[in-house]
């Protein structure tokens, strides 16, 4: 059996001093396996947020250990994060988060300046993405000419052209209507099965949720219950 | 990535246009005004040079010494004399030319035509003083200088006024009282630095001078020319000591003449160039401090402006350092685009003043190549403290930012 991708060993994450202090996460323990895809879920300020921050290497534990692919992500440096993050985790918020007045073609391209890919293998690592999104003649409309959903679908192209290992989605469908939402839960689906991309992603809805393996629920900064959805089996 | 980071940098500048530009107006008003000061200040030198070079190198000129104003002199005046032009001529080594003048301003008379001219009484050695040349006829001959003879050479400028296209060699013109053969005329030298038409004059042998305009033997000075490559110090102090002599100055009383070396005076006018050149360019340095402060402003504004995007960049994997270049290069592409405007207004301005003060053009490239450097410069030292707050943004802070 493979190690776990990612691994939460008492993790606890704390903000403000004193009479103020709060514990977004008080004890995390969770492990996720290479090509899992997990739903988690639980009430607003349960530190769904805190956990996937963590879990994406945008931050790091006030105390307790978070190994990602079994290194210590918790003890890197800010531009070792960064280096993590742009070679195996893509991300996708639930605000589409693209940079404004920039063909959906630059966005997908972002990630690939930062590895130092040359110019015309970004555009065509793009353009492919932006195909696997199915946005194939979108590719120089920016974000404003763009619905919801495929704005989503171009943060999705972003994430997943640099190939990464894991993708990490805060309440992607927060924003789109039912029908739009089950467009993008296939997209993901998809990935995971056709590229055992490891998917980790909060959600608010039960039927969002269901498209995953297994569903992790928050409550109060710990984990309160760890559910295998019964399509797996 | 560099060449990315620099068309981010444009894209950037060309949505905020009329913002990017009136931050640049600190820059380009600097930069403007150096550029500009310096090449109209180093056209100025060129000019002073000119002029110098024009009126003969190695030019020394003795004139009588003037009562100041105070009236309490410690010397005796009394003009230039004969005898003192003599002890030079006789006495001094290493000397290309002596020549003595006596000058007024008189109306010169041609037919219906007059013009107001310097008249210049002097002898045959005066145009080797002055490197001076001759585009028509023939200098003095000794006998003529000797004689007084009614014979005078022109200047372009009465020449023109005169004869236009016609043959002035031979004619006869009035100066003042009494009328001379025109035997020359002097080449062009133009205007003086000091604005004075140079070629506004006739040159009449010395004696007849005294004698038909001064009314007097009173000689206004006596220009020497030292030979290439002599130190006109010592040809200075050689004079005094002759002077002292043929005027019988005690040796440890003041002289009452003055000797004046012209490569001195070049000297001192080109630093008074230098120095004015100087404080203005303490004032572009001002206007450059302030244009520094202004991009320094203007990228804050949009570091903080573009926060979410700096969010998404360092999320999706930018180190900090890709974060600091992208805004580093913005700043520095923005003060170099000063900078560039302001080269060319400034060469603008140069080019006109050229023109209004007829001064030489002088651009030069050591000091564009400097401006191009230090709004550069500029714009990576005030650049940098705001790329440096976009480059520590945390990531999670910077994605909240509406
Ligand atoms: N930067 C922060 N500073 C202070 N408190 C925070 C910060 N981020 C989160 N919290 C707190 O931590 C708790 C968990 O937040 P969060 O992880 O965003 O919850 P969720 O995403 O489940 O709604 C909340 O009480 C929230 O107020
Ligand atoms: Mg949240």
């Amino acid at each position: 059996m493979a190690p776990p991708l990612i691994r939460f060993d008492k993790v606890w994450k704390s903000y403000g001093q004193g009479e103020a202090r709060v514990n977004a996460l008080a004890g995390v323990d969770l492990a996720i396996d290479p090509g899992q895809f997990v739903a988690i879920m639980g009430p607003s300020g349960s530190g769904k947020s805190t956990a996937m921050n963590i879990i994406g290497c945008l931050d790091t534990p006030t105390a307790g250990v978070y190994a990602f692919r079994g290194v210590d992500a918790g003890r890197l440096d800010r531009n070792r994060r960064a280096m993590l993050r742009n070679l195996y985790i893509g991300f996708v918020f639930q605000g589409y988060n693209l940079l404004p007045r920039t063909t959906a073609a630059e966005n997908v391209e972002l990630p690939l300046i930062y590895r130092g890919v040359g110019a015309s293998e970004r555009r065509k690592r793009a353009l492919k993405a932006l195909a696997q999104v199915g946005l194939t003649g979108r590719e120089h409309h920016t974000p404003g000419e763009l619905s919801g959903g495929q704005q989503q679908r171009v943060a999705i192209a972003r994430a997943i052209v640099t190939q990464p290992t894991l993708l990490v989605a805060d309440e992607p469908t927060g924003n789109l209507d039912t029908a739009r939402s089950h467009e993008i839960m296939d997209l993901l689906t998809g990935l995971n099965d056709n590229f055992g991309l490891t998917i980790v992603m909060v959600t608010h809805e039960a039927d969002i949720a269901a498209y995953a393996h297994r569903t992790i629920e928050f409550r109060d900064g710990r984990v309160s219950a760890d559910t295998r959805n019964h399509e797996l089996a | 990535m560099f060449w990315e980071t620099v068309r981010l940098s444009l894209t950037s500048i060309r949505r905020n246009l009329l913002r990017s530009f009136l931050t640049l107006l600190g820059i380009v008003i600097g930069v403007a005004a150096v550029i500009g000061m310096l090449t109209i200040g180093s056209g100025t030198t060129e000019k002073v040079k000119q002029d110098i070079a024009k009126l003969g190198s190695n030019l020394l000129v003795v004139r009588p010494a003037r009562p100041d104003r105070s009236g309490s002199t410690s010397f005796t005046p009394r003009p230039l004399t004969e005898k003192d032009v003599a002890g030079l001529r006789s006495g001094l080594e290493n000397v290309r030319a002596v020549a003595a003048v006596a000058q007024s301003t008189v109306r010169v008379v041609y037919g219906a035509q007059n013009i107001s001219a310097q008249v210049t009484g002097t002898d045959d050695e005066y145009l080797a003083a002055r490197d001076w040349n001759l585009v028509l006829g023939r200098s003095f001959t000794e006998s003529e200088v000797r004689g007084g003879a009614n014979v005078c050479i022109l200047g372009e400028t009465v020449r023109k006024q005169f004869f236009g296209a016609g043959d002035p060699d031979g004619q006869s013109v009035r100066v003042g009282k009494t009328s001379c053969t025109v035997i020359g005329v002097l080449e062009s030298k133009g205007t003086s630095g000091f604005g004075q038409d140079q070629d506004n004059v006739v040159m009449m042998p010395l004696l007849g001078f005294q004698r038909r305009i001064a009314g007097n033997r009173d000689i206004d000075s006596i220009n020497v020319a030292a030979q290439d490559g002599v130190s006109t110090t010592q040809v200075q102090s050689d004079i005094e000591g002759i002077l002292r002599d043929t005027r019988r100055i005690a040796p440890d009383a003041d002289i009452n003449f003055e000797v004046r070396d012209m490569t001195q005076v070049a000297d001192a006018m080109t630093s008074a160039t230098t120095t004015m050149t100087g404080m203005l360019g303490a004032v572009a340095a001002v206007s450059l401090l302030v244009g520094g402060i202004g991009i320094m402003n203007i990228m804050l504004v949009s570091v903080t402006e573009r926060t979410r995007e700096i969010g998404i960049r360092l999320a999706i994997g930018a180190h900090e350092r890709h974060i600091l270049m992208q805004f580093l290069v913005e700043a520095t592409v923005l003060s170099l685009l000063g900078g560039l405007i302001g080269i060319a207004l400034g060469l603008g301005i140069a080019g006109l003043a050229a023109v209004s003060m007829s001064i030489p053009f002088a651009p030069s490239l050591a000091v564009i190549l400097m401006a191009v450097g230090f709004s550069a410069m500029i714009g990576m030292v005030f650049g940098f403290f705001p790329a440096l707050r976009g480059a520590r943004l945390d990531p999670i802070e910077a994605l909240r930012h509406e």
